[in-house]
């Protein structure tokens, strides 16, 4: 003790964070607070949401929520947004289907010819990005309505009809749908694969944005691009890479949905990249970019899951369904934001 | 969700303004004395249902020589702002679905004042009189309701669930209003958001959870049902299932005895007879309907007559 008093006091002391205040100082602190807000909330009013079968409804729908907003979040952290994430989810489904259909008769050939597709839509965007400099929420927004338009278009040019033809008897359907959209009995709860994808998406993410090269590049260039420029980050195969990134969860989840639902509307998926968007914002990711989480998205996810199914489940006025969503999501982004600024005020 | 709506709206507004430049340099080329008709819907864009209605809007047009403008988008303002977009083309006729007469009366009189015979189809049964169109073509939505209320009764249903992807469409409403007036047991509706099918899976999955006493769930559009059928299953409930309207998929779950019935209201028909009977009016100056609707259903496709259906179907014309 006496020894401290001789020396040239620090000019700040490092002091080990408590293990609490680390964990609240993450990003996804708040959404984990919203989350169990919500939970609890439901708990409370719905006793059909206590059921373990509710339980993996509201998972289900959180994870087709979920798996496209985990690359979202990384694109987020990056800095860029993308709009055009709901239609090219259909837009996937779609090529699958007539690739299949109509080119090579086997599903397996038009499921890798949609990924194709798919990342080419992904690195079209990266590409036209860089090349005019514009904000890439306009450059998403022109993808967004050229891939809505062409969805329709194409379609109607092909199969002569707006839906695509009932898939569920192709060669390779049967394999393609044990992979994509098996389901999993536990008693008599069904729990459908793309909840387990959607995990181990974000457990993968998670990896990578904390412990890889990768992961460190991805929070410089969203949040300071040009240093990071400047210190050797390949900012624009960095950006690139991650609108190519979404561009694969879409086709990964347009399978999951071609494969349960056997047909594609046309039409479908638009508004979805707002969803995604959402679910990353309330996970904890900045509008700005350079801060955020993989896990945050998923429990952002989760929480839409559950309030749009917990409405149902506490036998709330239908009329009344899109308000009480709403309110909802406002109540546990608002504790979320709370939990996150208590965290960031302490030491 | 609102900024969805919005860029949707934009999109559209945007694809209108390319169509509408592209039709008019178009009209501008046509030399003969053909007639233009404009056919104004409330569809969501690649929806199955209006397409069917378009392919008979086209054979008709095909049949009497007129070259039809389709122009379609599922909000209130725009599709108003569609009808003024077509008066400012001087089109010879409109043929529109009354899905939000309040909203498109403004519309509509616009299109009186500049001469333009209207006739409305599918959607707007209770609202096509006082709006003062010409003529209208499709099943009264509230007979239709009804009808399925007196088939859910006579099939022995104590409790229904139906299933509404459009909040707030007044043909959708009509068809809930229908059945609520004459079905005996417990009534239920729940929302569901176009077309996407997780989430329809997933809530239809809640609700049988929540109210585990439903015991027959009814679908207002039929690409819905295949996907309702799954949210049955993996709940394990006992639910039956109906619908309204029909697809090749439907026809096929029908053959297979998963879908009770689908009643079909001819979207084909609907579109054909709204653009024959303006075509009527401007060659002979008919009026057809003698002061009511011209009905186009509604008529019950079940297992014993699904089989004549079946090959129309599979073409996409019914």
């Amino acid at each position: 003790m006496t020894e401290k008093a001789d020396t040239v006091p620090l000019r700040q002391q490092y002091q080990p964070q408590s293990y609490w205040k680390q964990i609240l100082k993450r990003p996804e602190a708040g959404a984990l607070g919203g989350a169990i807000l919500v939970f609890v909330f439901f708990w409370l009013m719905a006793p059909p949401f206590r059921q373990f079968s509710a339980f993996t409804t509201v998972l289900y729908q959180a994870s087709t929520i979920g798996i496209p907003a985990v690359a979202v979040a990384l694109l987020m952290i990056g800095g860029e947004f993308d709009l055009s994430a709901g239609v090219a989810v259909t837009a996937s489904s779609l090529a699958a289907s007539m690739f299949t259909t109509q080119l090579f008769g086997n599903l397996w050939v038009g499921a890798f010819c949609a990924l194709i597709f798919a990342l080419a839509i992904g690195a079209l965007n990266g590409w036209l990005l860089i090349r005019t400099k514009l904000h890439s929420f306009l450059v998403t927004l022109g993808t967004f309505l050229m891939l809505q338009g062409l969805n329709i278009a194409i379609t109607k040019l092909v199969t002569g009809n707006v839906a695509t033809r009932d898939i569920s008897g192709m060669p390779g359907f049967d394999s393609l749908q044990t992979i994509f959209a098996s389901n999993i009995m536990v008693g008599h709860a069904q729990i459908s694969i793309a909840i387990v994808y959607w995990l181990l998406f974000v457990a993968l993410a998670t990896w990578v944005l904390l412990r890889t090269k990768v992961g460190n590049w991805i929070f410089a260039v969203g949040g300071q691009g040009e240093s990071a420029r400047a210190v050797g980050v390949p900012v624009k195969q960095v950006k690139i890479g991650l609108f190519m990134l979404v561009g694969f969860s879409c086709w990964f989840l347009s399978m999951h949905l071609l494969f349960s639902y056997n047909t594609v509307q046309s039409g479908a998926g638009i508004g979805n990249e707002l969803l995604y968007i959402a679910a990353s914002v309330v996970g904890g990711c900045l509008m700005t970019g350079g801060y955020g989480s993989a896990v945050g998205s998923a429990l952002g996810a989760f929480i839409f899951g559950m309030t749009t199914e917990g409405v149902i489940y506490a036998d709330w006025d239908p009329d009344w369904f899109q308000f009480f969503v709403g309110a909802m999501l406002l109540l546990a982004t608002v504790v979320n934001t709370w939990i996150r600024a208590r965290a960031m005020k302490g030491k | 969700m609102f900024n969805a709506k919005k860029i949707t709206a934009l999109a559209l507004t945007a694809s209108t303004i390319a169509c509408s430049a592209a039709l008019l340099s178009s009209a501008a080329h046509a030399q003969d004395k053909q007639l233009t008709i404009a056919m104004i819907t409330h569809a969501q864009a690649g929806d199955t249902f209006w397409d069917i209605i378009r392919k008979g809007a086209n054979m008709a047009a095909k049949k009497d020589n007129i070259k039809l403008i389709y122009l379609s988008d599922p909000t209130a303002d725009k599709e108003a702002q569609l009808i003024d977009n077509v008066v400012q083309q001087h089109v010879d006729g409109i043929a529109l679905t009354l899905a939000f007469p309040d909203a498109m009366a403004k519309a509509v009189k616009a299109a009186h004042a500049a001469n333009i015979p209207i006739v409305g189809f599918n959607a707007g049964g209770d609202d096509w009189k006082k709006a003062d169109l010409l003529g209208y073509v499709g099943q009264d939505e509230n007979i239709a309701g009804a009808a399925v209320g007196e088939k859910l009764n006579g099939e022995g249903a104590k409790s229904v669930l139906c299933v509404d992807q459009q909040q707030g469409a007044v043909q959708l409403e009509e068809r809930c209003n229908g059945i609520k007036k004459t079905f005996k047991g417990k009534y239920q509706i729940l929302y569901t958001t176009g077309y996407d099918m997780p989430t329809v899976k997933s809530r239809v999955q809640a609700k049988l959870q929540q109210d585990t006493g439903i015991d027959y769930v009814v679908t207002l559009g039929a690409p819905f049902a295949p996907t309702v059928l799954d949210a049955i299953g993996a709940v394990g409930s006992k639910a039956k299932l109906g619908t309204f309207d029909l697809t090749p998929e439907a026809v096929k779950l029908i053959q297979g005895g998963k879908l009770q019935w689908a009643i079909d209201q001819q979207p084909f028909v609907e579109g054909y007879m709204a653009v024959d009977l303006l075509w009527l009016n401007k060659v002979n100056g008919d009026v057809v309907g003698g002061g009511g609707p011209v009905l186009t259903g509604p008529a019950f496709v079940n297992k014993s007559n699904v089989d004549e259906v079946a090959k129309f179907a599979k073409a996409g014309t019914r």
